[in-house]
């Protein structure tokens, strides 16, 4: 049996689903961040996938950068998380009305 | 043979850890099994041969991601169940996978037109890292240095979000505390 890319597609896309899932449903934020990261990592998987069964290196340096996107994300989205929770003592998402949207 | 038994297997393992991440109702249980599954995750880089991308994966995401993550965590009150919304599960569950098959379709139709073409082929006399140094130095040098300028404006941000008043606990002072605080000392509590 031969693993050819649609496997890996249809991979990435029950992860991407998950993904998608996660950000629909939570409602504290850092679990939210947690399904983002799930998102992320299921396109890289199509990414590399889609390099390898077309010999081409393009899809394999757009997964690093998709890589370096989600660390620099998680350093500047923790802090504001870390400053929020100092401030009023949850993370939820329903309470985050102060700019009444 | 291998290959089919490596990818089923992984496929099943990530599959599960993710779920559990979006499920479960302990952070830390949604934490331990998001590193586990981006450690699973780098298994199908390696099948795929691409190696350097697979050692990256575990030394960025399950070294210093889920390290932050997890040092972050530490500010939080993680103990408690986490509500979840009240919504329609079959809505939500229906959405996820009609966008997810349409991402993939949007993916996938330049490939079944067969307009692609190997603009930059992988050798077969190097090796993976040697060929993945020679196109990223190369034809994506100016997006590296663009990527190292926005990591280092990230770090910057991080510490100044995060790092500053460290010894102080912001939710147990009042308000009048802050504003004096900051009246006294002449500087921003939270900037």
């Amino acid at each position: 049996m031969e693993i050819g890319l649609n496997h890996y597609l249809v991979l990435s896309t029950i992860l991407f689903a998950i993904g998608l899932v996660g950000v629909m449903k939570r409602k504290n934020l850092l679990l939210l961040f947690f399904a983002t990261e799930i998102l992320l990592n299921a396109v890289n998987i199509a990414f590399a996938a889609i390099s390898h069964y077309y010999g081409d290196l393009t899809g394999q340096m757009f997964a690093f950068f998709v890589i370096a996107i989600a660390a620099s994300e998680v350093a500047v989205g923790l802090g504001l998380l870390i400053v929020w929770f100092k401030r009023h003592g949850t993370i939820d998402l329903d309470l985050m009305t102060s700019m009444k949207g | 043979m291998f290959e089919a038994v490596a990818f089923y297997l992984f496929a099943f393992l990530t599959i599960a850890m993710f779920y559990i991440v979006v499920t479960t109702k302990q952070a830390l249980y949604a934490l331990t099994a998001l590193a586990a599954g981006m450690i699973f995750i780098s298994a199908f880089f390696f099948i795929l041969g691409a190696d350097f991308l697979g050692a990256i994966q575990i030394i960025v995401y399950t070294g210093a991601v889920m390290a932050l993550y997890a040092f972050g965590m530490m500010f939080f009150d993680t103990t408690r169940d986490v509500k979840e919304k009240q919504g329609n599960k079959y809505i939500i569950v229906g959405l996820s996978t009609l966008a997810a098959v349409l991402i993939v379709l949007i993916v996938s139709v330049p490939m079944v037109s067969d307009n692609i073409v190997a603009l930059y082929p992988v050798a077969d006399d190097i090796g993976n890292v040697q060929s993945v140094g020679l196109v990223l130095f190369t034809k994506y040098l100016i997006p590296f240095e663009v990527a190292a300028i926005m990591l280092l404006v990230a770090m910057v941000a991080g510490i100044v979000l995060a790092g500053k008043k460290m010894d102080l606990s912001l939710t147990l002072m009042s308000g009048e505390e802050i504003e004096d605080m900051k009246k006294e000392k002449n500087k921003k509590v939270l900037s």
